[in-house]
């Protein structure tokens, strides 16, 4: 049974529909609202605000600490300055993908990472032997998700002096709230700009009332799960059992993933000191699945749903239902995220095909269902993400 | 270095000497290094008081493979062995003794003092655990198979034991896959009711590792320890004559007499790896050589985690290390005596006290020393095996003088209480005083003594936590699983490095075939 996040007095007093779904075994809202869709648009407009406390969270620290999560990471540590973030997968001994996350460089010596499963065996594995504090600090460290182009002018009201104009995407910034330590990174699963906000847990009731209050004169909404996942697969941004398995629990080899095959190619860096998987990783480069975008071509699912005298029906959630995806009626891949996008009008969707049919530009066929029945409908293969508004990754003007 | 090196092998010990002296006799350039200024390893003869020379690990070799005695012609390096009719002697408490003789027939008649039944049973007893024991001698001298790709060669030996278990006859042959995982004590009493015979015989299925004879899979070992020359249903025992070492020495001498380089006092500190291959060691004073491959006989804990690093381990081959059950539980006393202790229980027969004197009266005497063992505690009344060996070779003290060794079992390494800093001098009087319940005239005849705790055998032998067999041979232990399980056959996640120690299959014993089989899966992989 899911326990309480350290927000749920403040996330349960606002959750009207009692749609509370098990994150990471922790109670996190699905939708707060009647519709979901105002917390969809509160992102892409103005700012919504997601308890993000779930996450599993590794503090690490010591002489060796660096060593450390550049043995574990895909992507060169040794490059990332202090105050700044990266996005990487891990891997295990033969390549394949046990998770992603971020980690962020908080002192010399000192690097906080986040996981979407439980990690600390696996982090004490790659560890052993070395000189670093490595500690599970995921119930101790609240995270509060504050995303949306209005969210800079929201920190910035509640944190006068913070700089946040020049606080670069994927760069953070170490502050204080209410007298303990605070860390506001610029990273987050919307695919807009956005910050995380990380404090102790006995702290975020009070900075989440701060941003709510603050928020409401920027048209800041709570955001639950079910806008969060539309606007993830909007972004391109993968998930963990949904779009890819880990290596730890997959059932047989042909359901793990190396990096290349889930769209993260670019994050393995040639060349770097060793890492757990480098070596099988040189060995399959050529990756034989790839991960793409898909648009589904709306004249044709308006082809199909007519034969039954219906509009085109999709569903106004994502879906995780995967499906099969054909290449002139061969089996070439599988859609595993799927949502009609509110703001591009689109059909669209996360998918694994084979590396044939990867190319963007690419046409092949979806399952529909018509009424019961399984169709087809065209779709074009992009290379992901399918929305990328400038703010993201921009920095303000003064 | 003027000429390149084909093989650095890791560690002076049985072992490690067999794949060198097979290495180099294959035309391998092998060059061996040994931290301790005396070659040997736990199979060595010192001579630790002037005139007095100890085997101050193992006991005897009677395990000692006889094909790779033979192909190596140890014979013309001064390997000899001491022809003995004496299995083991059991002085009792109550005055009798219990002598079991190279010919079960015999044994036979000194059984029938303490029961007629068991007398009866005996024979048989001893002729099916022969029939057992060779097949699993058969088994410990094969090539390991992999999971994957085999090559036809190790598979027809795998074959070709099928078909000797098969052999056995459709009951020896269940009986057999019965008997594997047992208990010691429930095998034993299923054929025996005299306790000193049981007691006995249950001794040596409980060497090398921390259990009790009520342990499942102790059967296994008792059998393990008669691989080699029959000793009427005891642990196969030969002495080579001038002690232990001897064999040591032979193996040197024919690894010498091939071209390899033997260097003792040199430690090494860590083995060099580049992108997941071993390409050579770094010594303690800093020099590095280089080889095309490195066989270790350090255990299999040292070898990785202490001289490859953590951090060049995957890390599942990591936690595996790290969860392998070392649990040394032998400590050593060793005496220079004035002369021959008496047993009373011996009856004046000097004959009977030639091989293993024991004192394991009775299956719950032994299961409650482990009892005391499992909590950190030494076993208030020990297991002990004492030999007399200049009995046999009186050139191993000065004329008219003994050397006696007793190895004292259920000895922890890990102390719930104390350490063995400061509790090794009671270990040895407590070892000295449970032997002279049995031997009153012992004490006035020791005029010095040697105590080997088990973190001796860490600190100085370099076994780590005092076990000798590199990982106790408990039943997730045995044989193809050394020395993880999924890294069979000597290899390791790291290319060219090799276990070559008791760590690999078959296990711990003076029997040179994990030496033996991994130099020979090395030499094949070897570019």
């Amino acid at each position: 049974m899911p326990i309480p996040s350290p927000l749920h007095s403040r996330t349960a007093a606002l959750c009207h529909t009692h749609e509370w779904r098990d994150w990471s075994g922790y109670l996190a809202a699905g939708t707060y609202q009647t519709s979901h869709e105002v917390e969809y648009f509160a992102v892409r407009n103005a700012a919504g605000l997601l308890d993000a406390s779930p996450l599993y969270k590794y503090e690490l620290r010591g002489p060796d600490a660096g060593r450390l999560v550049n043995r574990l990471l895909t992507r060169d540590v040794s490059k990332c300055k202090i105050g700044q973030m990266l996005y990487s997968p891990w891997c295990d001994e033969d390549g394949y993908v046990i998770d992603d996350g971020t980690l962020g460089r908080l002192g010399k010596d000192h690097y906080r990472l986040t996981a979407a499963d439980p990690s600390l065996r696996w982090l004490q594995d790659v560890g052993y032997g070395l000189d670093v504090d490595l500690r599970d600090v995921s119930t101790e460290l609240a995270a509060l998700a504050l995303q949306g182009p209005n969210s800079r002018a929201v920190l910035q009201e509640i944190f006068p002096n913070l700089p946040l104009n020049s606080l670069r995407y994927y760069w953070l910034l170490q502050t204080e709230f209410e007298g303990s330590p605070l860390t506001i990174t610029r990273t987050g699963y919307t695919g807009d700009l956005g910050y995380e906000l990380w404090l102790p847990a006995e702290l975020a009731p009070k900075l989440w009332d701060r941003l709510m209050e603050t928020g409401s004169r920027y048209g800041l909404h709570p955001l639950g799960l079910a806008a969060l996942d539309m606007l993830r697969i909007e972004a391109g941004l993968i998930l963990i059992e949904v779009d890819y398995t880990s290596s730890l629990h997959a059932h047989i080899p042909a359901q793990k993933s190396t990096p290349y095959e889930i769209g993260l190619g670019w994050a393995v860096t040639e060349g770097k000191a060793d890492f757990i998987g480098q070596r099988a990783l040189r060995a399959h480069k050529q990756p034989v699945k790839q991960l793409v975008g898909l648009k589904v071509s709306w004249p044709e699912m308006e082809r199909e749903f007519s034969k039954v005298g219906l509009p085109p029906q999709v569903a106004g959630r994502s879906s995780r239902i995967p499906v099969p995806v054909y290449a002139k009626g061969r089996h070439v891949g599988q859609a595993t995220s799927l949502v009609f996008s509110p703001i591009l009008k689109t059909y669209i969707a996360l998918a694994t095909v084979d590396s044939a049919y990867a190319q963007p530009g690419t046409t092949l066929d979806v399952e529909i269902t018509v009424e019961y029945v399984r169709s087809q409908a065209g779709a074009q293969v992009i290379k992901p993400p399918f929305y990328n508004p400038p703010q993201k990754k921009g920095v303000a003007d003064g | 270095m003027s000429r390149s090196i084909d093989v650095i092998v890791i560690g002076g010990g049985h072992n490690g000497l067999s794949a060198a002296a097979w290495l180099a006799k294959t035309g391998r350039r092998v060059l061996l290094l040994e931290a301790r200024p005396n070659l040997g390893g736990a199979a060595a003869t010192e001579e630790v008081f002037p005139g007095f020379h100890f085997n101050t690990g193992a006991p005897d070799a009677g395990l000692f493979h006889p094909g790779l005695a033979g192909e190596l012609g140890l014979h013309k390096y001064g390997l000899e062995f001491i022809k003995n009719d004496v299995a083991a002697f059991a002085p009792l408490a109550d005055g009798r003794g219990l002598t079991l003789w190279r010919d079960a027939e015999r044994s036979a008649m000194e059984i029938a003092a303490f029961s007629a039944d068991d007398a009866r049973a005996f024979l048989p007893f001893y002729q099916r655990t022969q029939r057992f024991a060779a097949v699993l001698g058969k088994m410990a001298a094969l090539q390991p198979f992999a999971l994957r790709a085999n090559s036809l060669r190790v598979l027809a030996g795998w074959g070709r034991l099928a078909l000797s278990l098969r052999g056995l006859g459709g009951r020896d042959m269940m009986e057999f896959l019965r008997v594997l995982p047992m208990s010691a004590a429930h095998y034993l009493n299923e054929h025996f009711e005299a306790e000193a015979l049981k007691g006995l015989l249950a001794y040596p299925s409980t060497i090398g590792l921390m259990q009790g004879p009520r342990a499942s899979g102790t059967a296994f070992m008792m059998l393990y320890q008669q691989m080699g020359q029959a000793n009427g249903a005891y642990r196969s025992s030969l002495l080579p004559r001038g002690g232990v070492g001897r064999l040591s020495a032979a193996l040197a001498a024919a690894a010498q007499a091939h071209g390899a380089e033997l260097r003792t006092n040199t430690p090494v500190a860590s083995i060099l790896c580049e992108d997941g291959r071993a390409v050579g060691v770094r010594l303690g004073d800093g020099e590095e050589i280089r080889a095309k491959s490195v066989l270790s006989s350090a255990d299999p804990r040292r070898t990785f985690l202490g001289l490859v690093g953590g951090p060049q381990l995957t890390p599942r081959f990591s936690r595996r290390l790290r969860s392998l059950k070392l649990r040394g539980s032998t400590a050593s006393v060793h005496l220079a005596l004035r002369g021959l202790p008496d047993f009373p229980a011996a009856a004046g027969d000097a004959n009977r006290l030639k091989g293993a004197i024991v004192i394991s009266p009775s299956l719950d005497y032994a299961e409650q020393a482990y009892d005391d063992a499992k909590h950190g505690r030494s076993a208030e009344r020990p297991v002990l095996e004492a030999r007399i060996p200049s009995l046999l070779d009186p050139g191993l003290a000065p004329s008219g003088q003994h050397t006696l060794s007793i190895l004292v079992r259920y000895t922890p390494y890990k102390l719930a209480q104390g350490d063995w800093e400061s509790e090794g001098e009671r270990l040895g009087d407590l070892a000295v005083n449970t032997l002279a319940e049995h031997a009153p005239n012992l004490k006035s005849l020791v005029s010095n003594r040697h105590i080997i705790t088990p973190l001796d055998y860490e600190r100085i032998y370099g076994l780590t936590e005092g076990s000798e067999m590199h990982g106790q041979m408990g039943l997730d232990q045995l044989l193809l699983m050394r020395p993880t399980p999924g890294f069979i056959g000597y290899r390791s996640p790291i290319e060219g490095l090799y276990v070559c120690g008791a760590g690999g299959h078959p296990g711990g014993g003076l029997t040179g075939l994990p030496g033996w089989l991994a130099a020979r899966q090395a030499a094949r992989e070897m570019r």
